[in-house]
């Protein structure tokens, strides 16, 4: 009876120690791998930490897109319509990729102001928009002060907003 | 006539399920409390009439969607008069209102499975498993009726012609992975009946694990081939060549996965020795509710992804509701029934009991890595502080490690005996295994690539360590008893050899396509050539075919290695009209040790050239492959001859007292 006691608290004792390992190591790799997202007007205000991979998001701003001729290099801007931020990408863009359409990037953020995209997310239908991209453009609007600009951003959330 | 009130029929339908369902969830229960006979017979017919009306609604949609019944809100959203009928019948469960109907009616069908299959069980017992399953589906009918009918109408002017099926969907892995995996959710419903009957009745003996144990096995042989598929499906359609983005999705339909096969081991300790009992009850819980958080959150809409269609908010909190009631109830049940259960048991550090708890163990942990990376991004948001994302690095470096781990002892476990086991015959059983097994592992890096590599070997020395020791079994009957001796094993011991097969070629799947694919993207005109991975591609043609909903660009590619042609590629662009989307259908040659894959990514401006994906994937199919021999490997411990005696256990039940 007495072994039988042992062997449960060794194995309990083990388990937690084990948990406990288990539970650092994940939140370790948690904050190392976690891509915080970020608004257009969030990075033209130095809010984003350069060089670490972020995610960033807006709608791809209209006659913005321009393709190397001889590679694969894009650049295109997003924007919240309050502000723009240029990205670079090399690689085929998904198949939702559009002008005027809600996208979400990853990526890391350079000295210059450019995002170098690793990644481009669109894959959802054209009525979608990303809930972050979403709600950087809330934010964005709200923060707004001139209404006169209102009309062509309600224009443009309309055929995004589900 | 009729035609035209189907869609009211089938609600009829749905309604009159509901009723059944809350009969049977309902008097059954109250007569094995209150040992009336009479009340406790109501739930085989009751989960025989859930099954027929629920059939027959769905029988209903898909009528509707057969002849284009517009008039119908899903109908209209999820198909069009062009799309070919197959994909009009697969569109029945391509949107959120039809899937949580298939949901229900497969629900329904496990029900009526029990019923037949378990007649022999005692009588209180069906009633109580039956119920538990009626309330269930009773809770999820009430969620369909109240949010999400999929027999709305569009009236007083229904639309012409409907919006099309998703293009991602119109695919025909997407027309068996929703079943599959839906059959593999649905199915842990019935272990967890089981659980619950065994906790109601406090008889937590080693008979309930006999018969929840093929029923788990099943459930979990089907979400294995679910998942498979899904990944299958992710890996041509949409990934670009990937199998696995650790995607919310993906990950809602792994966790109930490991949890599930941590339940199906524990289920072997408690049948053989009688150990673990109340952690197996709790598995069986667990598993369940992760298959509810899995609904919640890929139907809830809190995710950003392909598959959460259903942005209504109350969708996400009924089943929030439905997912708290069913853990509480459970857990609060398990709080009171489970410490009178006693598990009168001590097993050395060596035997087959502790190396199924170091199994358990890190299954679990791994579950709960995977829950974590998918949770504390909606976590943090719900709480306003920041969105954020939980990229890839984070499950790989802990989910590559943890399997290493488990591969260990999945070597290990089935060599070992049960309850005791000297140390020095275990390493006598195993050290030829860890030679040969090194040797493997040390050799086909270089035979393959002609360089050393730590992964690769790695990877190969774990797959191999889980295959070799399998031998020794069969081996050492066939010295005994000559050809024949290998039959005497039972089937669910070579259940649980395919099983573990089935793991190891996954993991060589995963190894070899980690660290020997070769992918580039390129800018390719008519005539231009590129080379990778060894093979030359050269687009020959490029021309524009019509299909039946959509409009394509499609490539002709021609792969050569040396001067042997190998294939002739036809990946396509494909424009479809109805919702105005563009897809990409990729083209691939498929083969044992690797597969080869084009895919059309954009026109360029020039208007000739086009940027095309190409990528040499080696021992791809191995991952997938796995995954279905696992599946088998559990039908196939389903099989097993013992649990088909199960009037005797019957016999044995009712002559105790």
């Amino acid at each position: 009876m007495k072994a039988h006691r042992r062997q449960r608290l060794t194995l309990i004792v083990v388990l937690v120690a084990l948990a406990g390992v288990a539970i650092g190591l994940a939140l370790y790799a948690l904050r190392a791998n976690m891509n915080l997202f970020y608004s257009p007007t969030q990075i033209s205000a130095g809010q984003a930490p350069g060089g670490r991979s972020l995610r960033a998001g807006g709608v791809v701003r209209g006659n913005s897109v321009q393709r190397d001729q001889q590679t694969l290099d894009v650049t295109f801007t997003v924007t919240d319509f309050e502000h723009d931020v240029p990205v670079h990408y090399r690689g085929i863009l998904p198949d939702l990729f559009r002008e005027g359409q809600g996208v979400v990037i990853v990526g890391t953020l350079d000295e210059r102001g450019w995002i170098e995209a690793s990644e481009v997310l669109a894959k959802h239908d054209e009525n979608y928009m990303p809930p972050e991209v979403d709600g950087a453009l809330k934010a964005a609007e709200a923060s707004r002060a001139i209404p006169s600009d209102a009309p062509a951003v309600a224009d443009s959330r309309a055929s995004g907003t589900p | 006539m009729l035609i035209q009130i189907l869609p009211e029929l089938g609600l009829y339908a749905m309604m009159l399920a509901l009723a059944m369902a809350l009969v049977q969830a309902i008097v059954p229960l109250a007569g094995s409390l209150t040992r009336r006979p009479l009340w406790m017979s109501y739930a085989v017919p009751m989960a025989w009439g859930q099954a027929l009306f629920l059939l027959t609604a769905f029988v209903c949609l898909a009528l509707g969607f057969l002849f284009n019944d517009f008039s119908v809100t899903y109908i209209a959203d999820n198909a069009n008069s062009n799309l070919p009928w197959y994909y009009r019948l697969s569109a029945v469960w391509g949107g959120h209102e039809g899937s949580v109907l298939l949901w229900s009616m497969m629900m329904a069908f496990w029900g009526l499975a029990v019923s037949v299959f378990s007649r022999n069980l005692p009588r209180d017992m069906l009633a109580r498993v039956l119920s538990v399953l009626g309330m269930i589906n009773a809770g999820f009918l009430i969620f369909i009726l109240a949010t999400s009918s999929p027999f709305d109408r569009i009236l007083p002017v229904p639309p012409s012609d409907g919006a099309d099926l998703n293009p991602l969907l119109q695919d025909p892995g997407l027309i068996v992975h929703p079943p599959m995996l839906y059959m593999g959710y649905v199915g842990f419903s019935v272990a967890f009946a089981f659980a619950l009957a065994a906790l109601m009745g406090g008889r937590l003996d080693a008979a309930w694990t006999r018969w929840a144990r093929p029923w788990t096995n099943l459930a979990w042989a089907f979400l294995s081939v679910g998942i498979a598929l899904g990944s299958w499906w992710a890996y041509y359609e949409l990934g670009w060549g990937g199998w696995w983005f650790w995607d919310p999705v993906e990950n809602a339909s792994l966790m109930p996965w490991l949890a599930g096969t941590a339940l199906m081991h524990s289920l072997a300790v408690t049948e053989k020795r009688g150990g673990f009992k109340s952690w197996t009850v709790l598995l069986a819980i667990v598993t369940f509710s992760l298959s509810l958080l899995g609904t919640f959150l890929v139907r809830s809409g809190v995710l950003t992804s392909v598959h959460a269609f259903a942005n209504d908010p109350s969708r996400g909190t009924f089943i929030l509701i439905l997912l708290g009631l069913t853990v509480g109830a459970s857990l609060t049940l398990y709080a009171f029934r489970a410490p009178r259960v006693k598990s009168p048991l001590g097993f050395g550090w060596f035997s087959r009991d502790a190396m199924l708890l170091f199994n358990n163990i890190l299954l679990l942990v791994m579950m709960v890595t995977v829950l974590l990376g998918t949770l504390y991004p909606l976590i943090l948001d719900s709480l306003g502080l920041g969105r954020i994302s939980v990229g890839p690095p984070y499950f790989n470096t802990l989910i590559v490690p943890l399997t290493v781990a488990l591969g260990l002892f999945m070597g290990t476990g089935p060599v070992t005996r049960w309850k005791q086991m000297a140390p020095r015959e275990l390493i006598k059983r195993l050290w030829l295994s860890a030679i040969v097994s090194l040797i493997v592992a040390l050799t086909i890096p270089w035979l393959y690539d002609g360089a050393w590599s730590l992964p690769v070997s790695l990877g190969l020395l774990v797959a191999a360590w889980i295959v070799v020791p399998l031998v020794r079994e069969p081996l050492t009957l066939i010295r005994r008893f000559g050809l024949r001796g290998p039959a005497k094993l039972s089937r669910s011991h070579y259940g649980m050899v395919l099983g573990h097969i089935g793991m190891a070629m996954t993991i060589v799947g995963v190894t070899m396509v980690s660290n020997y694919d070769h992918a580039d993207n390129v800018r390719m005109r008519q005539g231009h050539s590129v080379e990778v991975g060894g093979y030359r591609f050269t687009m020959t043609q490029l021309n524009e075919v019509h299909g039946p909903n959509y409009l394509a660009d499609r490539a002709t590619v021609r792969v050569t290695q040396g001067d042997r042609l190998i294939a002739m590629l036809h990946p396509e662009k494909r424009f479809f009209d109805a919702r105005r989307q563009a897809m990409t259908e990729t083209a691939l040659d498929h083969g044992l040790t690797r597969d080869l894959y084009v895919a059309m990514g954009e026109p360029l401006d020039d208007g000739e050239s086009w940027a095309m994906r190409i990528q040499v994937k080696p021992f791809v199919r191995w991952l997938w492959l796995g995954a279905l021999l696992m599946a088998a490997g559990g039908i196939l411990a389903v099989c097993d001859k013992r649990y088909r005696h199960r009037s005797r256990t019957r016999q044995a039940m009712e002559a105790r007292p």
